[in-house]
């Protein structure tokens, strides 16, 4: 019993292997859930019914839809550079889930497991330059569209890497700067410090940087290529883009790592500027740690939530831009905003 | 994290400096060059950061820090002189960008 | 064989394999993208350095920005695979050949010296000099002039760039219109 429970708990504890799995997989079936979501918002904003035939109220559409792509031939085109092309998916999917690894949805606790005091944190890795790590990953997500639009040999693929890859580096920046303020202001890389820097209701970042907000969000809309920004798969235009010679699991997994970039987005937005998992007030009630944790855990994903509705509230509503609008936002708008954030962030944190 | 001696590092950045003038001199395609002189500055990181942890000192850090500053200003101008050459004589080949002024 | 020796071998065989790649192979798409993988495997190098910051820098910088903006300018440009490599430049593949080995044994010295007859080898140690503390604290107080020096580089590279995308380029417009006019011309004569 003993020794069982000592590689349990270094299973588990120890290398965090198992909340790593844990939480890739709650990831995916997040994202599943969401593709439901998306379409069920869709058809509520365009008067519609929406998906209602795969089980009540159609919640069993997302199992119908995987069968679909994993059953379907998976083609791939004569033309295309078959390496590449098998690749870009993968390297779509990676960024997109790994980026959540640093992202706290819990308060740490500490509890009596197999007679070993563990403190559990939640969160997947608590590394101290958490913050430059999301930065740092979540640039890479674009190498899977200009992989997969190079590598499909195709004009209106290329035309859609080619977006992609001028639209991230030109939104990065507006991102970087609604950060930069932010650390400024807690004084630390580390989300989990970030995150209890926003105690009380008054001191979440939304309300200290109100204007950084803003930003961010536009910004995390770009990263996330969606509407109104998503003119790297414009139907309309590129026939689907980067993806438009893609079928069957390759094109799902574009579609999967699309939606995990907007859940890790969307919980960065929830992290950074609205207090995370924190509730105000929560500690004065003095409820048992476990339901406090329970909580605060709901708290972290009704917020996230949240956000992602907003995502696809947008997405249904606003037209997209054109390709020289979006240019002209990002640089003669956003950068301007974003450096002028910066320095007053940075006059308030030195003169008061 | 003590298992590995320090000079394979700077021979893993001899290397990649090696294969960085290969690519200088043997490659005709301008932004080609460009990456392989990157590859070089990154080899040249590779040793700061070695010779940095040997020496206990923070000054290489700094340094690696300044080359990926001047790294990035020299992709900026740099890729905008390709982008101006192309845009006049339409090749990127350097052999055929051999007058200063015409 | 310790954990960090068999990841230090692997990163090291995928930097040098697509430093390679970087050198050899003729389209330039490909070569950019291998020079990612070279520097994915430089940032997993300097995290086994101890240098985390710079690790993660590297790859905001580099992955995150610098490659991205090659292969735009490459997809931009439609740049072709090249062929030729004529005249004295065919013989500097072979020159080149030379030049590498002669780099090597010279820039690998001190590595030599450390292969051959020392006994005490010097490891990795563990430090805490790549932690955003002790850089920060470095940067921003004896190295603050020349971390003020970059800021106006970039600056000064900035409107660098600005200025040389937005210029009218020599040629001018009625030359241009008269180019254009020529190939047209040529195009129905060969029809």
């Amino acid at each position: 019993m003993d020794s069982f429970g000592d590689l349990l708990f270094y299973l588990v504890i120890e290398t965090g292997f198992l909340k790593a799995a844990l939480v890739v997989n709650l990831l995916l079936v997040v994202v599943m859930i969401l593709t439901l979501m998306e379409r069920k918002i869709s058809a509520w904003i365009q008067e519609r019914h929406g998906p209602n035939r795969v089980g009540p109220w159609g919640i069993l559409q997302p199992i119908a839809d995987g069968v679909k792509f994993f059953t379907k031939e998976d083609i791939v085109p004569s033309h295309v550079d078959k390496f590449l092309y098998i690749i870009a998916p993968l390297v779509s999917l990676f960024p997109a889930l790994v980026t959540f690894a640093v992202v706290p949805f819990g308060d740490q606790m500490t509890v009596n497991m197999f007679d070993h005091l563990v403190t559990i944190q939640f969160q997947v890795a608590d590394i101290n330059v958490g913050i430059l790590y999301i930065v740092g990953i979540a640039s890479l997500g674009v190498y899977g569209l200009i992989v997969g639009g190079f590598g499909s040999n195709n004009k209106y693929s290329m035309l859609g890497g080619l977006r992609s890859s001028a639209q991230m580096i030109s939104y990065e920046l507006p991102m970087g700067l609604a950060i930069i303020s932010v650390v400024m202001l807690s004084g630390s890389l580390r989300l989990n410090d970030i995150v209890t820097d926003q105690s009380s209701l008054l001191a979440w970042n939304i309300f200290r940087q109100p204007l950084g907000f803003i930003i961010f969000f536009v910004a995390a809309f770009a990263e996330t290529n969606r509407l109104p920004f998503d003119l790297p798969e414009a139907e309309q235009e590129l026939v689907g883009g980067y993806h438009t010679e893609y079928s069957s699991m390759k094109f799902s997994a574009f579609m999967i790592s699309e939606y995990s970039h907007i859940i890790t987005a969307s919980s960065l937005v929830a992290t950074l500027y609205l207090g995370g998992w924190q509730i105000p007030g929560l500690a004065a009630l003095n409820l048992p740690i476990v339901a406090e944790q329970l909580l605060q855990i709901l708290a972290f994903i009704v917020k996230t939530s949240f956000i992602i509705f907003i995502f696809m509230w947008v997405r249904w509503t606003l037209p997209r831009f054109r390709y020289d609008q979006l240019m002209n936002l990002g640089w003669k708008s956003m950068v301007p905003l974003g450096l002028l954030n910066v320095v007053l962030t940075a006059a308030v944190v030195a003169f008061f | 994290m003590l298992s590995i001696p320090v000079h394979y590092f700077l021979i893993l950045g001899a290397i990649l400096f090696g294969l960085g003038v290969v690519g200088v001199i043997t490659r005709r395609n301008a932004i080609v060059i460009f990456m392989s002189i990157e590859l070089m500055l990154n080899a040249v990181n590779l040793t700061f950061l070695a010779f940095s942890n040997y020496l206990n000192n923070v000054e290489g850090h700094i340094f690696v820090f300044m080359i990926m500053v001047v790294a990035a200003a020299e992709v900026a101008v740099g890729l905008a002189i390709i982008v101006a050459i192309f845009r006049l004589r339409e090749t990127v080949h350097v052999d055929d960008i051999r007058l200063l002024k015409w | 064989m310790a954990l960090e020796s068999i990841l230090f071998w692997l990163f090291a065989m995928l930097a040098v394999g697509g430093g390679v790649g970087v050198v050899v192979h003729p389209n330039p798409v490909k070569s950019a993208l291998f020079l990612v993988v070279t520097f994915f495997a430089l940032a997993g190098e300097y995290v086994l350095l101890m240098a985390h910051f710079v690790a993660i820098v590297h790859i905001a910088v580099y992955a995150g920005a610098i490659m991205v903006l090659f292969l735009f300018v490459i997809m931009l440009l439609n740049v072709q695979e090249e062929s030729r490599l004529a005249g004295v430049w065919g013989f500097m593949r072979y020159f080149s050949v030379v030049l590498f080995v002669a780099l090597f044994v010279q820039l690998g010295y001190f590595g030599y010296q450390g292969f051959f007859g020392a006994e005490n080898v010097p490891l990795v140690r563990e430090t805490e000099i790549g932690t955003v503390e002790q850089i920060g604290t470095a940067l921003f107080s004896q190295y603050v002039l020349p971390f003020e020096i970059a800021s106006i580089l970039l600056l000064t590279a900035m409107i660098g760039a600005l200025y040389l995308s937005k210029q009218k380029l020599g040629l001018g417009e009625p030359a241009r219109a008269a180019r254009v006019k020529e190939a047209l011309h040529e195009k129905e004569e060969a029809h």
